[in-house]
């Protein structure tokens, strides 16, 4: 029996019941919108108990018996109900009772999973320095994963049950963010219906979707070729053109937009699709040069050479090998530049004024006033969002290699 | 061109800078063009034209150049054929300050319409009229009357006078083209008070959104580094704020955040953790005291920064991870065999070879957050305390209505990030390949 050991499996424990007990209150709160209160002093010490109780049985020679972790699972659950005088969520047994069960229960074994999996091994006599650091990590590994995990997907859950609810239950309880299926189909989607119908969102969808088709296709258009002279023709200029095409990928959107919003006012071009359609692309060209080229660099030059020598033009060779051969590179830098289009916010909101013409993001935003419902201006998000996390999600493979393939984006 | 291409290939192989070697120069400054002319265009061109812009007492109004307007309507309500009536035209210019030169009027008189007196300065050729008014002085006001009696037809039709439209022209100083430079923009946003605030809070800003963004993105990339069921999920999840729009999530928070009805304030007074809601994008600072001295925490400020970390650590995870996954396992089991422990393999053997990658992110990204608009302007409109450089563009700009001012504020805005990419361009690690 070592102290140090004894000190780190009672922290163990105590930091995953104090973890486990808020997360799973919270959780309950939002879906219920109940307010749990978390008893979080009983559970820490009943977590810090059930983790010794887990050590010493791992450690026991006798291998007879429950298994380790049910006997700390019991302990949890008993300690906790005892010092939380049965209401481990500070709220009667009357209330929801199906739900606080379930939340126990997912405590119970929650904790006790997750204390498990952090001690295993351990045990309370002497550990060597290797073996204490292994408990640290997994304990900051697996604290970390249930901190990113909320603080990532709590936003967008959030963001969709919002949507789902009608202004006065929004107002009577902000916390409830419970689907109330009583209301039925209609209601839950009223949100959504009234955008499509009386905010134009329908068009809104469809303008955005022609705005970053056709700034994808320009920007292939234009970086295609460029990328290809820089990476396989040989002029004066290459080595410092590859380099410093990035270098306009710095420049601030917020600097170009004065002299652009000046000169497009003059010329006509401020308030119209055109006008959007002019500085998407240059925004993107370089980027998808710069992605371009590293792919085609990568591309054995032995084989275009193959087709000059069977009498292919180098448009020919561009069209009938290096273009095929770079189909997955063609797919990463199109949906990564689908993506900047259609999550582009500052030019939109400042060229366009007509409604007829608004991307998404500049509807969005003129949702955004104190006459218009929170919960339609989070189903303008939802809407806005859905298509751009769809494609993600379908493509993944493709934009994290793209992403990562020394791409990048503001 | 693909005969030519035939033809060089068939005389041998070149010497020097031959015909082929330079046919293949020309086809790639062609194949560059397009790049370089829509680049010009709208980068580089913009860039100067700021420039230009920042040095100019131009206002918002100033885009509509002076001119003069015109509007017209009958009098003298005619009601039987051959009443007498006229067309008035009553002309402004625009401008209070400045003038127009060679004003030129035309219409057409509506059909039906017979004249019998035109002003001294139009002439009448058919139907079509023309007044030459010559130079207007600025704020200028003047009526023009057409006199003349009504037929049956004129009365007929539905405000004849509407079939065209007076087309004036003329020639004003345009403010953009013309050169008048001054000082006054830069003299204005540098005698600001708030201009120092503006780039402290930029600072502060950049430095903390950048190395949240990069520390959140180690820890997450830590996480996902061992193999483990449901790894691609947690990997496409933990990207969502990044590839989610910056409207929907920025919106989100400021709900999320509301003081009256966002669910973060609700939890923290229902659970007793605060007793008042929280305005975490209204309020400036928080103040308290430690050790009795005052201090003031900036609190929408910090919030905006959590948002940025929140929203971009997805980026350098990703980057961070493709860097550890490139790794070579051998060090670590020969680390593993001489007894070093998890941390210490990861100070030793991980975090420098990662030295490399954090830097250039931690450039890249310091760059992208200074460069930053969208964000602040969605969360806090650059009130409370939030004002970035970039904001601070937008509001003189657009929100004062003074362009060369924000024009100004720009050009601070460039001259900065100049000195950050020459620092980027000395130091960025040459085998990162960024």
């Amino acid at each position: 029996m070592r102290p140090g050991s004894i000190i780190l499996a009672a922290i163990t424990g105590l930091i995953w019941g104090v973890t486990g007990i808020v997360v799973i209150a919270v959780t309950l709160t939002l879906i219920t919108g109940e307010v749990a209160l978390p008893q979080a002093t009983a559970a820490g010490i009943a977590g810090l108990v059930s983790a010794l109780v887990f050590v010493w049985r791992q450690s026991a020679v006798s291998s007879g018996g429950l298994q380790a972790w049910v006997i700390a699972a019991i302990t949890l659950f008993v300690i906790l109900m005892v010092g939380s005088f049965a209401a481990p969520f500070t709220l009667p047994l009357s209330t929801v009772p199906v739900w606080q069960i379930l939340a126990l229960i997912v405590f119970v074994l929650g904790a006790t999973w997750a204390t498990s999996v952090c001690l295993s091994g351990a045990s309370l006599g002497a550990m060597s320095r290797y073996e204490r650091e292994v408990i640290y990590i997994r304990i900051a590994k697996g604290v970390g994963f249930v901190v990113f995990t909320i603080i990532v997907a709590l936003p967008f859950y959030v963001m969709v049950m919002t949507s789902l609810k009608s202004q006065q239950t929004l107002l009577a309880n902000p916390l409830d963010l419970s689907i109330d299926f009583s209301q039925g189909l209609d209601g839950l989607l009223r949100s959504y219906v009234e955008l499509f119908t009386q905010f134009n969102f329908g068009r809104y969808l469809l303008v955005s979707a022609y705005v970053s088709v056709s700034t994808v296709l320009l920007t292939l258009l234009f970086s295609v070729p460029g990328a290809y002279a820089v990476s396989r023709l040989r002029f004066p200029g290459q080595a410092f053109l590859s380099r410093s095409v990035l270098l306009i990928y710095m420049v601030p959107a917020i600097v170009l937009v004065i002299p652009l919003y000046a000169v497009f006012s003059q010329l006509g071009l401020r308030n119209t699709l055109t006008g959007l359609l002019i500085v998407y692309p240059a925004t993107t060209i370089p980027v998808a040069l710069y992605m371009l080229q590293g792919y085609f660099r990568g591309i054995p030059s032995e084989l275009e050479e193959a087709g000059l020598m069977d009498g292919l033009t180098r448009i020919g060779v561009i069209l009938k090998i290096t273009l095929p051969l770079s189909l997955p590179a063609l797919a990463s830098v199109s949906l990564y530049v689908f993506m900047i289009a259609w999550n582009e916010f500052l030019f939109a909101f400042m060229f366009l004024d007509n409604p007829d013409i608004f991307t998404l993001s500049r509807g969005v935003v003129s949702l955004n006033s104190s006459e218009v419902p929170r919960q339609h201006l989070m189903a303008g998000a939802v809407i806005a969002t859905v298509p751009v996390l769809v494609i993600f999600l379908w493509f993944e493979r493709f934009l994290v290699q793209g992403l990562t393939a020394g791409s990048v984006k503001g | 061109m693909s005969a030519q291409n035939q033809n060089s290939e068939s005389l041998g192989p070149p010497k020097g800078v031959g015909p082929m070697q330079r046919r293949e120069m020309w086809l790639a400054y062609l194949m560059l063009a397009p790049t370089f002319a829509i680049i010009l265009m709208i980068v580089a061109g913009p860039l100067l034209a700021n420039f230009w812009i920042s040095v100019k007492p131009v206002q918002l109004a100033d885009l509509r150049p002076p001119t003069v307007l015109v509007n017209e309507r009958v009098r003298g309500r005619p009601a039987a054929a051959g009443d007498s009536a006229e067309i008035e035209y009553r002309l402004r210019n625009s401008s209070q300050e400045a003038e127009v030169r060679d004003v030129v009027l035309t219409d057409a008189i509506p059909a039906g319409f017979n004249v019998t007196a035109v002003p001294d300065v139009c002439a009448l050729n058919g139907s079509a009229m023309t007044c030459t008014i010559g130079t207007v002085e600025p704020g200028w006001r003047e009526r023009l009357k057409i006199e003349g009696t009504v037929t049956d037809a004129f009365l007929a039709a539905n405000r004849p006078e509407r079939a065209s439209k007076p087309v004036i022209s003329g020639d004003a100083d345009n403010i953009l083209t013309s050169f008048d430079f001054s000082l006054e923009n830069f003299r204005r946003i540098f005698s600001a008070d708030e201009f120092w605030s503006v780039l402290r809070v930029t600072f502060y800003y950049t430095i903390f959104g950048t190395g949240g963004a990069l520390v959140l993105g180690l820890f997450a990339a830590q996480l996902l580094n061992t193999a483990f069921k449901g790894r691609g999920f947690v990997r496409g999840l933990f990207l969502f704020p990044y590839v989610s729009p910056v409207i929907a999530v920025a919106f989100t928070w400021v709900v999320l955040f509301d003081p009256f009805s966002g669910t973060v304030n609700a939890l923290l007074t229902k659970m007793g953790v605060v007793s008042d809601p929280i305005n975490f994008f209204g309020q400036r600072a928080i103040e308290y005291s430690l050790f009795g001295i005052q201090m003031e925490f900036p609190l929408a400020l910090t919030t905006v920064i959590a948002f940025e970390a929140w929203r971009y650590f997805p980026l350098s995870f990703l980057f961070i991870l493709a860097r550890m996954q490139s790794i070579n396992t051998d060090m670590y089991e020969a680390a593993e065999m001489d007894g070093a422990t998890p941390l210490q393999q990861f100070w030793y053997l991980s975090l420098p070879q990662l030295m490399g990658i954090l830097s250039v992110l931690f450039l890249l990204r310091f760059i992208w957050t200074f460069n930053k608009f969208d964000d602040i302007f969605l969360l806090t409109g650059g009130n409370a305390g939030t004002r970035t450089l970039t904001v601070d563009v937008y509001e003189q700009g657009f929100a004062l209505s003074n362009l060369g001012a924000g024009a100004a504020v720009a050009v601070v805005v460039f001259v900065v990030l100049v000195t950050f990419a020459t620092l980027f361009i000395r130091f960025s690690p040459k085998e990162e390949g960024l």
